[in-house]
């Protein structure tokens, strides 16, 4: 909890740093309409292609930003030599990051939908798979920077790292939209999510605590 | 109580601790000097847990660190290069989060540690806007609060001023003279009672 405190603290402190995953994420999402064509009916095809890879270019730009500042300070040192679980501390961290860049990404996700002319019934099943994919990405994702720790510039290699883990939460999270969109049963998708979401609480914050303990030797 | 038995480590292909052993009991303190290079802080991050030796092994209360990290952990507190601060959190914050990691603390108990260590002036700006002498000051209160029996200090007095290093030998006296064990790896020499010293030369071949 004092974990989860002290990021938000600081990060209210660096409002700048927030703002980038989401401000990208807009901008990704408002161009389509420009480059591809500004009918409303096609755009809606194209509509759950955008706001997954989107969402998924967002996240890994933030995830880059999850350990490195506490890397590169020593305070990732003196979590490990706390005497205190750096499973649980990892984990903290990692929901923060998500309640700072998921949640306001899965938040302004349905206001870039009708944009792209996705009828409003289907706002909120976008927002949920949204949430939740960004959730799992997150999870996914702190494995991966905990691994790139120790590699300078380890920003190319943590996108290639969580790229193949990210696949099934984006055909699932896209195929959920689809559907939404469609009128269709949105719930297998959505329960993959889930699924994968739980996976990832279950097993990402005990990979992420090896591979920071790897890192910071 | 602390022990230190037969360490072998490399870091790449450099042999850098070339079985080292060494025990420290209560109300002692361990002067590592030696050679930049010559492996002190490999040596006091092999000691914290976070290396593995290829061969040998660290000891505490009798029993190897790798089978009681937690509680070994506990005890000890670490003084490594970086201070651990956040930029963006005056001294009173940082060391609210950093040691209430480890334990309750009262916001009296922090700034009497700040006081003893000539930190109360500066201890409400912003880390980022101090000095790196000011922020070894405020990490050198993290290292009071942690109430550990064990100190790993890795160059403790760098970037502080001559009253500073007096601090640190300060605090060192009062460590051991409390039962506490130091570790410590120095450049300057330090003035300490003599008898509860050891000197250890690292790299000397």
């Amino acid at each position: 909890m004092l974990v989860a405190r002290r990021d938000l603290r600081l990060a209210f402190r660096k409002p700048s740093q927030l703002m980038q995953p989401l401000l990208f994420f807009m901008i990704v999402a408002t161009l389509f309409p420009l480059t591809l064509t500004p009918e409303l009916s096609r755009l809606r095809d194209a509509a759950p292609g955008v706001l997954w890879i989107g969402a998924l270019l967002s996240s890994l730009l933030a995830l880059e930003f999850l350990f490195r500042d506490d890397a590169i300070d020593g305070t990732l040192e003196q979590f490990a030599l706390s005497g205190q679980s750096l499973t649980w501390m990892l984990f903290a961290k990692t929901c923060t990051h998500w309640l700072l860049t998921g949640l306001p990404l899965a938040l302004s996700a349905p206001v870039v939908a009708a944009a792209l002319g996705v009828s409003a019934g289907a706002l909120p099943a976008i927002l949920a798979g949204l949430a939740l994919g960004s959730f799992a990405m997150s999870l996914v994702g702190s494995i991966s920077a905990g691994l790139t720790l120790g590699a300078r510039r380890g920003g190319v290699l943590l996108s290639l790292l969580t790229l193949p883990l990210a696949v099934p939460i984006i055909v699932f999270g896209a195929d959920a939209t689809q559907r939404a969109i469609a009128g269709g049963d949105i719930m297998p998708p959505l329960t993959m999510l889930a699924a994968i979401a739980v996976l990832g609480v279950t097993l990402a914050p005990l990979a992420a605590a090896a591979a920071v303990r790897i890192g910071l030797e | 109580m602390l022990n230190v038995q037969g360490l072998h480590l490399w870091r790449g292909d450099r042999h850098v601790l070339k079985g080292l052993s060494f025990a420290a009991t209560p109300g002692q303190c361990v002067l590592l000097t030696g050679r930049n290079g010559a492996g002190k802080t490999t040596l006091l991050r092999t000691i914290a847990g976070l290396l593995d030796p290829e061969e040998g092994q660290v000891s505490w209360r009798g029993a190897p660190i790798r089978g009681q990290r937690a509680e070994f952990h506990a005890e000890l507190a670490y003084l490594g290069h970086e201070p651990a601060l956040k930029g963006d959190l005056s001294a009173q914050e940082n060391l609210e989060f950093s040691v209430g990691i480890r334990r309750r603390v009262a916001r009296a108990e922090i700034d009497a540690a700040l006081a003893r260590t000539g930190a109360t002036t500066f201890a409400d700006r912003p880390a980022r806007t101090l000095s790196a002498g000011q922020r070894r000051r405020i990490a050198l209160a993290g290292v009071l609060l942690a109430h550990a029996s064990l100190w790993l200090l890795d160059e403790p007095s760098t970037n502080l001023d001559a009253d500073g290093q007096e601090l640190v030998a300060e605090l060192i006296r009062e460590q051991i003279s409390h039962e506490g064990i130091v570790v410590a790896a120095v450049h300057h020499p330090l003035t300490l009672a003599a008898g509860s010293v050891t000197a250890l030369e690292l790299g000397a071949s």
